[in-house]
């Protein structure tokens, strides 16, 4: 028999076969059908957790997702899971799990310390103390109070296992698989409707699962499942929760796939996070049980009634061998017959005036002591509860006696009513509304394409249930459009009993002048009790939702499940309003923790987001290059000789290019092909210079702003024909600038006759830059005459090289005499490999974007690093580009004070004093010798070791520009790491600035 | 969200990027009212209903769409294709004084 406390052949697990598994260490037996919470609880062992706040011990409180106490680190090494609920986790043979938050050990926490002083640590406690003391106090103690309090900890391993995305749609989506989940689905599946089941246990069933083995309804259920699985059109999904319902008619599922093994098997993924697009929905989820709050109602042994129900009668599991129920409601007494039945002893503590009659009844035949008008009061026993202090209690005035009674007991149930599970109707955005008789919230009216059934709205019996989630999925495949008839449904097998008599509202029971004073908890896993909610009214909270905030109730893991009402209704009775009047908190996804894993799905490390690879990028990784990821793109960062580090070979390289000539890769710069009889005009709006009288033939330098006036995008755009431009843009900005145009043209001036294409990935591009690059392009495309008089600076010519055509455009991003080829993506390797060959006779060296970037900083060029979004066209010395004769984007409020304002940061080149000084990106300028506080005058933005000075240089934005500081002393501050280098302010024109390379 | 895109159909809003109101008229090329195009710009409502949006069917059809949208609900009344519904603005009458 796999455990002391199991009873021979009971519930519905497998008692043929026997699991083994350890719990800190200690080996032991459960069965297949297990949880890890009802295979501990088969051992005896109840402890298995101590409290976030207070360390105070703690059992299984619950059979399900609610379990607020008994979260486990489940897994050893990178599988590792902190949190698990060990009443959700399936058995696996092996499985490892250990207790949580406690040193040194379960039964022997230091930290329980805590819970002599829980006067002090009460709402608000950590605050209160240390913000305050000293400046900057909570920055000093907050590390170690996390480090104190908190849960599992996480591995620090990657995830071995894989996860994935996927999308299904549906015309019903069925939530819950209970007795209206199930109806719901047949009516839907009859009707001939796409169906999809959503059940988060492994066990298709709902509350039938909980009711005896043998009972009428297994075979009502077997029936209906039965049916269900022969529907093509139904699809089932267990161990599958719906966590967010999202707008028009989207909801979020995670199914866990593999979480019920060892690990998941090859190929196979652990957990699947499921889109699903659905026309209606059905939500039959339930209801969770609530407890009351009782002196000590914490402590190990004590457990929600329906959960000590379930622990026997579907897990065949013994929770305890005399027990004591407390109620305030006719639905625990079901638990009650059921655990007499399974040979428990049972006292029924009953806070209403009467029980209800026919129960009463049974319960006097099974022998069970009901003691209506009554109430427990507080749990003794530490590790485990011991006995049951109980009083007379008026339920209307919540009055109670001194103790009148100590009943010895090691298990307490305890029904304080059911809150149906609206969450997945409030996060639609609709308030749940009170239901005086059932004392609950309800949903209310459905939200849009939501049908909700079952204990959801009421319906607690399981024919009432049945029947409700029929009609419910009968409505929704008929909204959704299929025609078929649904029949009727049967309820043979399901009881029809509805409650004798209502549900006295109980939400705390206040000890009396002469009972003993103990902490009455309301939210287990954040600790935080009776107590707490009154402190919070006292000191002046009256919003649920400040309440929720200050004292955290609610807020933890479980999202207060079994302590969002009880809380509220509290506040409520504090402030003597009523429960409506006060209000819920809203519910947001997810309704239970969702692992990152199955959110990011497949989309990690490499796919994270597309890699984009240029046409030769296999050429370069066979060439030795080192690459670098430049956003989605991997560019070729620099091509290291033997022995050379970046440093080394970018200075290397940029020495080569200035000496002879280099070949650099930049397919990644954005292409646009701009065509259309008024693509002239087109252009001419978007870039700040003139367009009109660009002759085919030649390429021109253009800038485009936004709307308001700043610089957006620059780059070279050549005209190949009357009505044809190709136009190219950074590699950042490429996208947006695509976007840009395409909204000019189909949202601004529909009258233009222009057409744009994308065409970045379409053409492959190289550049080529250095004194004998005209040579070299002389030599491979014969066919042109790259004399500086026929083929001059910004010239444009087609050619084409052994058949494959190709666009040379004479333009220098480094200063040099330089050319950039565009030839189609599939002939790039080809035309690359042509002119590196070529080349050998022309001391053509490899450059990567490292040296790219030295060039045009030595050349004085700005790039992204400059056009950040924040500066405009005289910020970056280019106010006399702009065109007075017409307007353009952002011509108008570009004209505004604050950007005309000679005080702006504008662009200028820094040379450290000491040449061999390095100077730091993002450093801050502050003036020489002076303060440097605040924000300084402006900051460093591009730096290189520049060999053609000699040097180390920058580029930077400084108050005032060249004007004011050219020629003085400026401090560049890198205030994280306390550098100082000290620089003059230069033209960032450092090399060449007449242009007589690139234009000679 | 789903936005049915006048070619692609129905389609998740994940395809879609959103630029914004579309209820303003965008100031005519030659205009140099400063005013005008300030409130171009910048001068926008934040209407609580329904509103009146660009969207651009990104990774679709890459057409500019006109969407309105509840922005309470998230209710989608209608969408059109841009080019189709967009209105140009008059050529400015005078030559007014631009801003300084």
């Amino acid at each position: 028999m796999a455990g002391s406390h199991r009873i021979p052949n009971g519930g519905r697990v497998s008692h043929g076969a026997s699991t083994s598994f350890t719990f800190d260490g200690k080996r032991f037996q459960g069965l297949q059908g297990d949880t890890l919470a009802s295979a501990l609880l088969a051992n005896g062992v109840h402890l298995v957790g101590r409290s976030f706040k207070y360390h105070r011990p703690r059992g299984i409180f619950a059979a399900g997702a609610e379990e607020p106490n008994a979260l486990v680190g489940l897994r050893e090494g990178a599988r590792a899971e902190p949190n698990s609920l060990a009443t959700t986790v399936e058995l696996y043979d092996g499985l490892v799990a250990k207790s949580q938050n406690n040193w040194p050990s379960l039964e022997f926490d230091v930290s329980e310390v805590n819970n002599l002083f829980q006067r002090f640590f009460s709402a608000g406690f950590y605050y209160k103390t240390f913000i305050g003391p000293f400046e900057k106090s909570w920055m000093w103690y907050e590390h170690i109070i996390r480090k104190a309090a908190g849960m599992g900890e996480a591995t620090t391993q990657p995830d071995p296992d894989h996860y994935e995305k996927v999308y299904k749609f549906c015309d019903v989506l069925v939530v819950g698989s209970g007795p209206a989940g199930l109806s719901a689905a047949l009516a839907a599946g009859r009707a001939g409707a796409r169906v999809i089941l959503a059940e988060q246990e492994p066990e298709l069933g709902g509350a039938l699962l909980s009711a005896p083995k043998g009972s009428p309804s297994d075979q009502w259920l077997s029936n209906i499942l039965g049916e269900l699985k022969k529907l093509q059109n139904v699809e089932l999904l267990p161990r599958t929760v719906a966590w967010g319902a999202y707008d028009h008619g989207t909801y979020t599922l995670m199914e866990k796939v593999a979480d019920h093994k060892p690990q998941p098997d090859e190929h196979e993924v652990r957990q699947r996070s499921i889109v699903v697009q659905t026309g209606r929905v059905v939500l039959a989820p339930g209801a969770l049980e609530r407890p009351i709050p009782f002196g000590n109602n914490d402590r190990p042994g004590i457990m929600l009634a329906g959960a000590a129900r379930t622990y026997v009668n579907r897990y065949g599991v013994l929770p305890g061998k005399k027990a004591v129920v407390f109620t305030n409601n006719d639905s625990a007494y079901q638990a009650a017959l059921d655990l007499k039945a399974a040979g428990i002893d049972v006292t029924v503590v009953e806070a209403r005036a009467e029980a209800p009659s026919e129960l009463a009844a049974s319960c006097a035949s099974a022998s069970i002591e009901v003691m209506s008008g009554h109430a427990v009061v507080g749990a003794n026993g530490r590790m485990h509860v011991r006995s049951a202090d109980v009083v007379r209690f008026d339920a209307k005035t919540g009055a109670s006696s001194d103790v009148v009674r100590q009943i010895s007991c090691d298990l307490l149930c305890v029904s304080g009513g059911w809150n149906p599970v609206v969450h997945l109707s409030s996060q639609r955005g609709r308030r749940p509304e009170f239901d005086a008789k059932l004392a609950a919230f309800v949903p209310g009216d459905p939200p849009d394409n939501q049908h909700h059934a079952g204990a959801m709205v009421g319906a607690f019996s399981d024919a009432g249930a049945a029947e409700s989630g029929f009609e419910a999925g009968a409505e929704a495949a008929r909204e959704a459009g299929a025609s078929k008839s649904s029949k009727t449904l049967s309820t043979d097998g399901l009881s029809g009993a509805d409650w004798e008599q209502p549900l006295a509202p109980v939400w705390d029971i206040k000890p009396g002048e002469q009972v003993k004073k103990r902490k009455r908890f309301v939210d287990f896993q954040h600790d935080v009790g009776v107590s707490d909610v009154e402190l919070a009214h006292t000191e002046g909270y009256v919003s649920v939702e400040h309440l929720k905030r200050y004292t955290t109730l609610g807020m933890a893991a479980d999202q207060g499940k079994t302590s969002n009402i009880t809380g509220l209704a509290l506040m409520a009775e504090l402030t003597g309003r009523s429960i409506p009047e006060t209000g819920t908190t809203t519910f947001r996804p997810p309704y239970n923790p969702v692992s990152f894993g199955a959110i990011a799905g497949q989309e990690t490390g490499q796919h994270f987001r597309p890699l984009r690879r240029t046409p030769l990028h296999d050429w370069n990784l066979k060439n030795g290059a080192e690459m670098i990821n430049v956003g989605a793109w991997q560019r070729a960062w620099y091509y290291p000789k033997p022995g050379e580090d970046v440093d080394a070979a970018y200075i290397r390289e940029t020495t080569e290019v200035r000496k002879t000539c280099g070949m650099v890769d930049v397919t990644t710069l954005g292409k646009i092909e701009v065509q259309g009889p008024d693509a002239a005009e087109f252009l001419n709006r978007v870039y700040v210079n003139g367009w009109k009288l660009l002759k085919p033939g030649r390429a021109r330098y253009g800038v485009m702003l936004r709307d308001d006036g700043l610089v957006f995008d620059d780059g070279t755009t050549s005209r190949l024909s009357d009505t044809h431009y190709f136009m190219t843009t950074t590699t950042a900005e490429a996208a947006a600038v695509m976007s840009h145009l395409e909204w000019l043209l189909q949202c601004c001036w529909t009258d233009l006759k222009v057409h744009v294409t994308s065409v970045t990935d379409q053409y492959a591009g190289l550049a080529i830059a250095g004194p004998n690059s005209r040579g070299l392009l002389q030599e491979v495309f014969a066919d042109i005459d790259f004399s500086n008089e026929a083929f001059p600076f910004m010239g444009v010519r087609e050619t084409e090289y052994k058949g494959m055509p190709v666009r040379v455009f004479r333009i220098s991003f480094s200063g040099e005499l330089a050319y950039e080829v565009a030839t189609p993506s599939g002939f790039g390797e080809a035309v690359w490999e042509a002119l590196y060959e070529a080349g050998k006779g022309h001391g053509l060296c490899l450059y990567g974007t490292e040296a790219l970037g030295a060039l045009r900083i030595e050349k004085g060029h700005f790039a992204g690093n400059e056009i950040d979004g924040r500066t405009s066209l005289e910020d970056l010395g280019l106010g006399k580009m702009a065109s007075t004769k017409k307007q353009f984007v952002g011509s108008i409020m570009r004209q505004r004070e604050g950007i005309q304002d000679e005080n702006r940061q504008r662009f200028v080149g820094l040379e450290p004093v000491n040449p061999k000084e390095r100077l730091s990106g993002g450093a801050l300028l502050h003036p020489h010798n002076g303060p440097h506080a605040g924000h300084g005058l402006g900051h460093v933005s591009s730096t290189t070791y520049s060999p053609a000075l000699g040097r180390f240089i920058g580029l930077g934005l400084i108050e005032g520009g060249l004007e004011r500081y050219e020629g003085q002393l400026i401090d560049a501050c890198y205030p994280l790491k306390g550098w100082v280098v000290t620089c003059k302010v230069v033209s960032p024109h450092f090399y060449d600035p007449a242009g007589e390379k690139q234009n000679g | 969200m789903r936005i049915t895109c006048p070619c692609c159909g129905e389609r998740d809003y994940g395809e879609f990027a959103i630029y914004g109101d579309a209820s303003r008229q965008r100031p005519h090329m030659d205009d140099t009212d400063f005013e005008t195009w300030y409130n171009y710009v910048y001068t926008r409502p934040n209407p609580k209903g329904r509103h009146l949006e660009f969207w651009h069917h990104v990774q679709g059809c890459r057409q500019w769409l006109v969407v309105e949208r509840d922005t309470v609900t998230h209710e989608v009344y209608g969408v059109a294709l841009a080019r189709d519904v967009v209105t140009l603005p008059d050529a400015p009458k005078a030559k007014r004084k631009g801003a300084k």
